[in-house]
């Protein structure tokens, strides 16, 4: 049973809104299928980045802390899918599991002192912890091979079946994500949630009602942690080569504009946002050399007029509410 | 029965000393107000009691049990749960998805429950959200379930926090000025409802400054000034006694 009215509705016409951006989402999916070629790449991409996101969004979105880490969870568990089968020969599945693992062991013994700390310090302990992964991915090189990265890494599949096909890779990522935004939905409406949301208002409050806080933080940080890591795994298998650059800074700074692109604290926010930002510097291609310039611009209009992200692009149009 | 008991506690800030050697009880089922002038150490106090600060020294009893270094998680699930003086809501929920997460302590479940979402679970959730909507009628806010936190008016959202503390199922609820920034009709309101939850069998202890408030419906007054009790008893004793005039008119000059 889905119970509608505890968390705070958005207008009706918001609705509206997100039933289109769902709608138009499909209709992109479904030219790609069609289409094919390079903007199945994309596509497939842009899942991939849904599901790092939509961990991060449990994380900063639900709970209402912050991190600039997640980027290391990826990294070690798309290392840990590189190593086991390009260098051991292991199944990617059997390959998943172990990097997952990691990274919540990670998570729950790196949460467990950071998590005391709020706001810009919480930030800078998360982004201490991203930059220490990368030197290790740096530095390590009997294993990780250093800048040179690892390549070679199979594509995702079960014993035989291993999907070479960018359609079934895009689809299995569909598939992956879809599993991955169904968990986030019931999730963050159960007892569970409603506890991180109420950590979100006032930790204070949450403690006087009998919410062990710290320990739903935690929580919350392995649960993000688990969706970092598994995106990272489907990432090294998709591209077929790990680096310490795929994990690097940049994970974080496309990750924080997909979630505020496509709305923090929403369910569908981290897949508007992944498909925004991985499509936006393409359709600007015709500019040529102001293409970054172009796309920038178009990232501020968008966080100017919805400053929400997109599924609350509702509130440009006229309020309709009771 | 004493429900709550004070046994000699001193909470120093530094050189502050913000409660001195206090002592005093709460009976079960009774109305028992702490009043003093600004300052006087009775929010200071409250946190002491919630378990948001550890007391210097002393010992606080809850049911005849020590809950003197307890963390407030724990404090709250024996049954002693507060609410705040400047409202604390989540102000990304509804109001019924406030007094929902009232219900933590009286429900349970997590990350496995909520993925599987089973039977047990949505008949939990079921129940919590009748029980939510059933405080929410009780506090005078039925009608009001699909309103944001933040979109109801100031004593709208002081009664949201009562009712919220109410899911707990508290066996002593600590009300913060519960009337501070209230009408009278608002006031008169709260007090109705103050009353009916000590007939649900829940002791109150509430900070308070509306003297009329407090006359009319505490069974026990204690009085604090400077960080020290200087009077307990009836409401009629405490207004007779001469400390507390001083306290309250400033100290009478006879010369």
């Amino acid at each position: 049973m889905i119970l509608r009215g505890t968390i705070l509705p958005l207008p009706d016409s918001s609705r509206l809104v997100r039933y289109a951006l769902a709608g138009l989402a499909l209709a992109l999916f479904t030219y790609a299928f069609v289409a094919g070629g390079y903007l199945l790449t994309v596509l497939s991409f842009a899942a991939i980045y849904a599901i790092f996101v939509t961990g991060l969004n449990f994380f900063m979105g639900y709970a209402g802390q912050v991190s600039f880490g997640q980027n290391a969870f990826a990294a070690l568990s798309g290392y840990a899918s590189a190593v086991l089968t390009s260098t051991y020969g292991w199944q990617p599945i059997a390959a998943l599991p172990i990097g997952v693992g990691a990274a919540v062991i990670v998570a729950v013994l790196v949460g467990y002192p950071a998590l005391r700390l709020r706001g810009h310090y919480l930030a800078m302990a998360t982004l201490a912890l991203g930059m220490i992964v990368y030197e290790i991915a740096v530095e390590w090189r009997s294993v990780t091979q250093g800048y040179m990265g690892i390549s070679g890494i199979p594509p995702f599949g079960i014993g035989r079946w291993e999907l070479v096909d960018a359609r079934l890779q895009l689809l299995f990522l569909i598939l992956v994500l879809a599993i991955a935004l169904l968990a986030a939905y019931r999730l963050k409406e159960s007892r569970f949630g409603m506890a991180l949301a109420a950590i979100a208002g006032s930790e204070d409050a949450a403690q006087a009602l009998g919410i062990q806080v710290s320990h739903y933080k935690l929580a919350a940080f392995v649960i993000a942690a688990v969706y970092a890591a598994v995106a990272g795994s489907l990432m090294a298998h998709f591209v077929g080569f790990v680096s310490p650059e795929v994990f690097g800074l940049h994970m974080v700074i496309a990750g924080f504009m997909m979630l505020y692109v496509g709305g923090i604290g929403s369910i569908f926010g981290p897949l508007f946002g992944a498909l925004i930002v991985s499509l936006l510097p393409e359709t600007f291609r015709a500019f040529k050399d102001y293409q970054d310039l172009a796309y920038g611009a178009a990232l501020i209009v968008i966080l100017i007029f919805a400053p929400k992200g997109a599924s609350s692009l509702a509130r440009l149009l006229p309020k309709s509410r009771k | 029965m004493k429900i709550l008991e004070l046994i000699n506690v001193t909470k120093k800030f530094g050189g502050l000393t913000a409660v001195n050697n206090v002592s005093f009880s709460v009976e079960a089922g009774e109305i028992s107000a702490i009043i003093g002038p600004n300052g006087a150490g009775k929010t200071t106090l409250f946190n002491l009691i919630s378990g948001f600060l550890p007391p210097s020294e002393g010992q606080i009893l809850f049911n005849g049990e020590t809950i003197t270094h307890l963390p407030v998680a724990v404090v709250a699930a024996k049954g002693l749960v507060r609410t705040f003086q400047l409202v604390q809501l989540f102000p990304e929920l509804t109001a019924l998805g406030n007094v929902r997460v009232g219900s933590h302590l009286q429900s349970s479940g997590g990350i496995g429950a909520a993925l599987m979402r089973g039977r047990r679970a949505r008949e939990q959730t079921a129940a919590v959200d009748a029980n939510a909507r059933e405080l929410l009628a009780f506090v005078g806010l039925g009608g009001r379930e699909e309103f944001g936190a933040t979109e109801l008016t100031y004593g709208q959202q002081r009664l949201l926090e009562v009712a919220r503390a109410l899911a707990t199922q508290p066996k002593l609820l600590l009300l913060d000025e519960p009337a501070a920034g209230l009408n009278r009709e608002e006031t008169d309101h709260l007090a109705q409802v103050i009353g009916q939850i000590v007939q649900r069998g829940i002791s109150v202890l509430m900070i308070e400054h509306d003297m009329s408030l407090v006359m009319n419906i505490a069974r026990k007054v204690i009085v604090i000034d400077f960080g020290k009790k200087i009077a307990e008893g009836t409401p009629l004793d405490v207004q007779k006694d001469n400390d507390v005039l001083d306290a309250y008119l400033g100290g009478v000059d006879y010369a």
